[in-house]
């Protein structure tokens, strides 16, 4: 046979394995493919397959296993193409994995500078693709495009100066021809932003900054200079409504995180969703969770794009408890309610403004509030199932006494303005919870042993995927929360599951610890094809 | 931002910088990630205006240019050696020099996309096919004597084996041609990607990835020592030979 003849063959770069914006943006045609961070636009995390069900995912079995080669903590949501995975590290080298037996098939490396330093571990939560690249984010704080096919670099962008405290650990969000990028920073003083950049040059295109400057709205939310060290970054992926041309991004905390003495006011737009133009990156409307947030909770939350009765809504389940739901077109505030314990406020008001209980801000002896510094939920995705109408989030039910102190700001150093700790004789916990999506309104739950910092698959099949913190990734009935499934992974699990097809056959995959598991049915379940 | 792991994460450097790397932490931000410019002047000019050697540009480097955004990289943040290779690599970013200046580059270019088609296997900076080795960064991973003598003699140093080198996991055994018969009588033909025991990844004629677990394979003919690229011996004058190297070796990808 004539090898040459055939390889000559690939006369033009195949244009199989671009992947366009229209299939990004109509991920529904291809459920076998995971294409973007919560596979479609709308930050479900849903998957349509259904070959794995409630009646047979109790026979799932490891397929593979694949351990990674940087230390850190591993948070990867893959990107699953045509039976190909792409995952990033956690300090942002790329690997790419045959989906059918975890083997690698290229591996884009990279040195971190030596003088690097990352808040809360090195972690990257995954990437991006458009076309024939992949974006990945760094802790050194460039984004970079790196060639689907052969794992080359093809561009390096800066988006900030790592040495003032900037990190990127978010899976950038990709459409149209740009691709958007937030920040991580919050607990440094940075000045949060969320940037758009030119997918096929890397040329910034637009930043908002999430802390208004001088003359912008907003900034009189401020007082004095505090705005310059003001924090609210960017880093969980938002979500993108491609007909009302509008991204939804979460905001993290205000900084200093616990100590607000020096930063009087609302402090726009920290602990809040905004919603921004696509095209020019300006600000349609925002929605304030946590006005002058002193509990260092963030609303970096994956927006879920859902309906009621054909009205477009935005809903979060928040980390300071409650769980909104807003008109996604407006941002007008519909209704609110207490998901998870909290003793900080009595509930919302009309507008959906949270009125504090006297008392509940921090103190220099420090002061017990549900839920703590981490959140009655945290950054993992929540999923949300169109077959239940139901959302499921991971519920952290954890108290923590606040303290604050002064503290002075200095480029690229700690500077959260207290020290929370934890409460004597109070055991953490968590469950997983599942609400009515419009009205957050608890159908069932599931009482996890540990707060979890895991994110959820609701799956076409019946099934929610979820992992513990003690490392077992398990399956619930996503009609009502009964245990179906579980595997020991051996390591703690800081990720969210995503699913795939590999050769016709449905795959989940979830990092846990050091390595990615892959995880399908026998081929005694389903004949093979 | 949770604080679980609170405190720093010192990351401990594996090697030195390159300077490469030190040109993306110190002056890509204002001077572009090649030198192109965007905030701070392009580099990619014929000659600097201030500083057009090495020695003129560490001193500029280590006092800034005053009065301007320029800023000064104080010795503590990038030590005297690694500064001097950083201002070579900025120096080397001119277009003035001497391949540039004569246009050999361009015309090694221009052969390597046109007399020589080697676009249709080969890929540089995600142009071109994915058949042969992605050539984005070749320059800084082979001589040019090597790559003249893989320019006409494509086999000569194609590996017998692959032992010694490429055991491990991160490392994949690539770029062996094989070929696979499956017991259901299909024939499939490429590069390898990979292989262990049990499975076997390679890139099939159209480019396409393919996995094929060994159960399901009749047989698997690997094709050692053998290149599907033909020798450019007959087909380029040796002038046309030097041009195309000097372009190859030229490809330093972007790190």
């Amino acid at each position: 046979m004539n090898a040459r003849a055939l390889l000559l063959a690939m006369a033009v770069a195949a244009t199989w394995a671009q992947v366009s914006p229209e299939r990004i943006r109509n991920a529904d045609r291809e459920p076998g493919n995971w294409l973007t961070y919560s596979r479609t636009y709308s930050g479900h995390r849903y998957t349509p397959l259904a070959e794995i069900t409630a009646a047979n995912v109790g026979q799932l079995r490891a397929a593979w296993t694949y351990q990674i080669q940087q230390p850190g903590k591993f948070s990867s949501s893959p990107i699953a193409i045509d039976g190909i995975l792409y995952i990033a590290e956690p300090g942002g080298e790329v690997a790419a994995l045959d989906g059918r037996t975890g083997r690698p098939v290229w591996r884009y490396a990279r040195r971190p500078p030596p003088d690097l330093h990352a808040c809360c571990g090195a972690s990257n939560r995954g990437l991006a693709v458009l076309n024939d690249l992949l974006f990945v984010g760094t802790l050194d704080a460039h984004l970079l495009a790196i060639d689907l096919q052969t794992g080359k670099l093809r561009w390096d962008a800066v988006v900030a100066d790592y040495r003032a405290g900037h990190a990127v650990t978010v899976a950038p969000l990709a459409f149209g021809d740009k691709v958007l990028v937030g920040i991580a920073g919050g607990e440094y003083g940075i000045r949060g932003f969320l940037d758009a950049y030119d997918a096929n040059t890397g040329r910034r295109l637009w930043r908002f900054w999430t802390v208004p400057g001088p003359g912008e709205a907003g900034h009189e939310t401020w007082s004095g200079d505090s705005w310059k060290t003001g924090g609210a970054p960017t880093w969980i992926t938002g979500s993108y409504d491609p007909e009302l041309n509008t991204v939804y991004w979460g905001t993290g905390n205000p900084g200093p995180d616990y100590n607000g003495d020096a930063r009087q006011g609302d402090n726009l737009y920290s602990c809040s969703l905004i919603a921004l133009d696509a095209d020019t990156g300006k600000l349609r409307w925002h929605f304030q969770f946590t006005p002058h947030d002193v509990n260092d909770w963030d609303s970096t939350h994956v927006p879920m794009l859902v309906e009621e009765n054909g009205r477009k809504l935005v809903v979060v389940a928040n980390r300071n408890g409650f769980y909104y739901v807003l008109d996604r077109t407006t941002g007008a505030f519909i209704r609110g309610v207490q998901f998870g314990r909290q003793t900080w406020a009595s509930g919302l008001d009309a507008k959906g403004r949270p009125i504090r209980l006297p008392d509940t801000e921090p103190t220099a002896e420090g002061r017990m509030v549900y839920p703590g510094f981490h959140g009655t939920t945290n950054w993992f995705s929540p999923s949300f199932s169109p077959l239940t109408g139901l959302v499921y989030v991971a519920v952290r039910e954890e108290p923590a006494y606040f303290s604050k102190q002064k503290m002075t700001y200095s480029a690229g150093q700690w500077f959260s303005g207290g020290n929370p700790r934890g409460v004597e004789k109070v055991e953490p916990t968590g469950s997983i919870r599942a609400l009515e999506h419009a009205t957050g309104k608890l159908v069932w739950e599931f009482p996890l042993k540990s707060p979890p910092w895991a994110g959820l698959m609701a799956t076409a099949g019946g099934v929610v995927f979820g992992g513990s913190s003690e490392g077992m990734f398990y399956a619930l009935d996503a009609a009502s929360g009964k245990p179906l499934w579980h595997f020991g992974t051996g390591g703690a699990i800081f990720a969210n599951p995503v699913s795939f097809l590999v050769n016709g056959r449905q795959h989940v995959a979830i990092a846990a610890g050091n390595a990615l598991f892959a995880f399908a049915l026998p081929d005694a379940v389903v004949p093979q094809l | 931002m949770r604080r679980w792991a609170l405190g720093l994460v010192a990351w401990v450097a594996v090697s030195a910088q390159t300077p490469r790397d030190l040109f993306v932490a110190h002056c890509a931000g204002c001077h572009g990630p090649a030198g192109e410019g965007s905030r701070g002047p392009a580099l990619k000019v014929s000659a600097l205006q201030r500083a057009n050697d090495v020695d003129s540009l560490v001193a500029l480097l280590r006092r800034g240019i005053p009065g301007t955004e320029m800023p000064a990289i104080a010795a503590e943040v990038v030590a005297d050696q690694p500064l001097r290779a950083l201002a070579a690599y900025v120096l080397g970013l001119r277009t003035n020099n001497r391949d540039a200046a004569s246009g050999r580059l361009g015309r090694g270019a221009e052969l390597f996309r046109g007399k020589g088609k080697c676009m249709s296997c080969h890929r540089v900076t995600g142009e071109g096919s994915v058949a042969g080795p992605d050539l984005s960064d070749i320059g800084s991973l082979r001589e040019p004597q090597w790559l003249r003598r893989a320019v006409i003699e494509p086999e000569a140093d194609v590996y017998d084996s692959f032992a010694g080198y490429r055991w491990t996991i991160p490392l994949p055994d690539n770029y062996l041609l094989v070929e696979v018969t499956t017991k259901r009588g299909d024939r499939v033909a490429g590069s390898r990607l990979n292989e262990d025991a049990f499975s076997i990844q390679i890139r099939d004629g159209e480019g396409r990835i393919r996995s094929f677990l060994k159960s399901e394979v009749a047989e698997l003919r690997r094709q050692w020592g053998k290149s599907p690229m033909p020798s450019y011996r007959d087909v380029f004058s040796a002038g046309e030979l030097d041009e195309l190297v000097a372009y190859l070796a030229s490809l330093r990808g972007l790190r």
